[in-house]
């Protein structure tokens, strides 16, 4: 794919990194002609130093034939405005624009662009996922009469390796037993060895205290 | 500001450099009720001193800053700052997140202007404006031979 990317500051700079290396066409317009230099004496020429807003430089990088332009200054007045003219006058196929203060996402939103990163607001619920996880995701609902055994509640997060995975593929630790999987808008099931576990899942399990952990990292571990 | 006298419309002006600061005393002097957001408190001296106008310092694009200024009671919002890409977002923002009926944006690049009146917000572009007043006065015929 050609993709122009105007801002080349650290997040511009790493995705061109990125998506030059599996292969795409990358242009990004840069107004600091120093900056542009360092990131073509890095990439090869692949910076063109202009104001990414302004249509005549939208037309040296050659927006017309791009298949996604990314807005990523670190301003939110310019990003909008390259988003918006990068629609408007070449048709984009695809525009995502990266929003810097978390309460202008509402306004582009309000505009038509959902194509929306905000790091700040990734950043605050990647942590709340964190202390989900650390916490309150493997939760010991209860001790089994007086043994060492517990009942426990976990939740399959998106990106788990067990997502997709039947009950027999997982690395269970052993004498634990999945007893219940709840899915969201379907009856709660008693898993047996082919059930497919889904991101989101409910998996309560009956295990013995020592094993909690390597239960939460069969049910969570990103492989 | 409870004047019976100024029965005008409630005006927010973005940017008090000269064009800013100069309509804000007109409009104030013809009865309108005028609140000035700038980012830059020094700017506030354009302002006449006989102004009665509000002046309120932020960030003109800023949804909070406007609301703190009255756009959502306001009947008219000029965005006259220097760049382009904040008056034209400050111009949607009143628009469409406080629902301003009348909005108006300098925007110096005609092209950009171009797709921001297709995006239907009211734009006012000096440069088109100034070219062409600039060749009027420079191509007129001259008035010393014609009446001579």
């Amino acid at each position: 794919m050609y993709i122009v990317i105007v801002g080349g500051g650290k997040v511009g700079r790493g995705a061109a990194r990125d998506l030059i290396r599996i292969g795409h066409e990358i242009c990004i317009i840069e107004r600091d002609s120093d900056t542009a230099w360092s990131i073509n004496h890095e990439m090869g020429m692949v910076a063109l130093v202009g104001d990414g807003a302004e249509v005549h430089v939208q037309q040296a990088a050659g927006m017309n034939r791009a298949d996604v332009v990314v807005a990523c200054t670190g301003r939110d007045q310019a990003n909008l405005a390259v988003a918006q003219t990068a629609e408007i006058r070449f048709a984009a196929n695809k525009v995502i624009a990266r929003i810097n203060d978390p309460r202008n996402e509402r306004v582009f939103r309000a505009l038509g662009f959902h194509n929306v990163i905000s790091a700040t607001t990734s950043i605050v619920n990647a942590i709340e996922q964190e202390v989900h996880a650390g916490i309150e995701s493997l939760a010991r609902l209860t001790q089994l009469a007086s043994t060492s055994f517990v009942l426990t509640e976990q939740i399959v997060p998106p990106l788990a390796a067990a997502v997709g995975r039947n009950v027999r593929e997982l690395n269970l630790p052993p004498g634990a037993l999945l007893v219940l999987v709840v899915r969201e808008d379907e009856d709660a099931r008693i898993p047996g060895p082919q059930t497919t576990i889904h991101a989101g899942d409910v998996v309560i399990a009956v295990t013995e205290s020592q094993h909690a952990p390597a239960l939460r990292a069969a049910l969570t571990g990103e492989g | 500001m409870s004047n019976p006298r100024r029965a005008g419309k409630r005006v927010v002006i973005m940017g008090c450099g000269r064009l800013g600061s100069t309509l804000a005393g007109e409009l104030d002097q013809e009865g309108h009720h005028v609140t000035v957001i700038d980012i830059d408190p020094a700017a506030f001296n354009w302002l006449d001193d006989d102004f009665r106008g509000d002046t309120v310092i932020g960030q003109g694009e800023d949804a909070d800053i406007q609301r703190a200024a009255g756009v959502p009671d306001a009947q008219v919002f000029l965005a006259l700052a220097n760049g382009d890409n904040r008056n034209a977002m400050a111009v949607q923002v009143a628009k469409h997140i406080h629902g301003a009926p009348r909005v108006v944006a300098r925007i110096y690049d005609p092209e950009r202007a171009e797709v921001y009146r297709q995006l239907g917000i009211n734009v006012v572009n000096p440069t088109t404006i100034l070219d062409r007043m600039v060749r009027e006065v420079a191509f007129a015929p001259d008035r010393a031979n014609q009446t001579g």
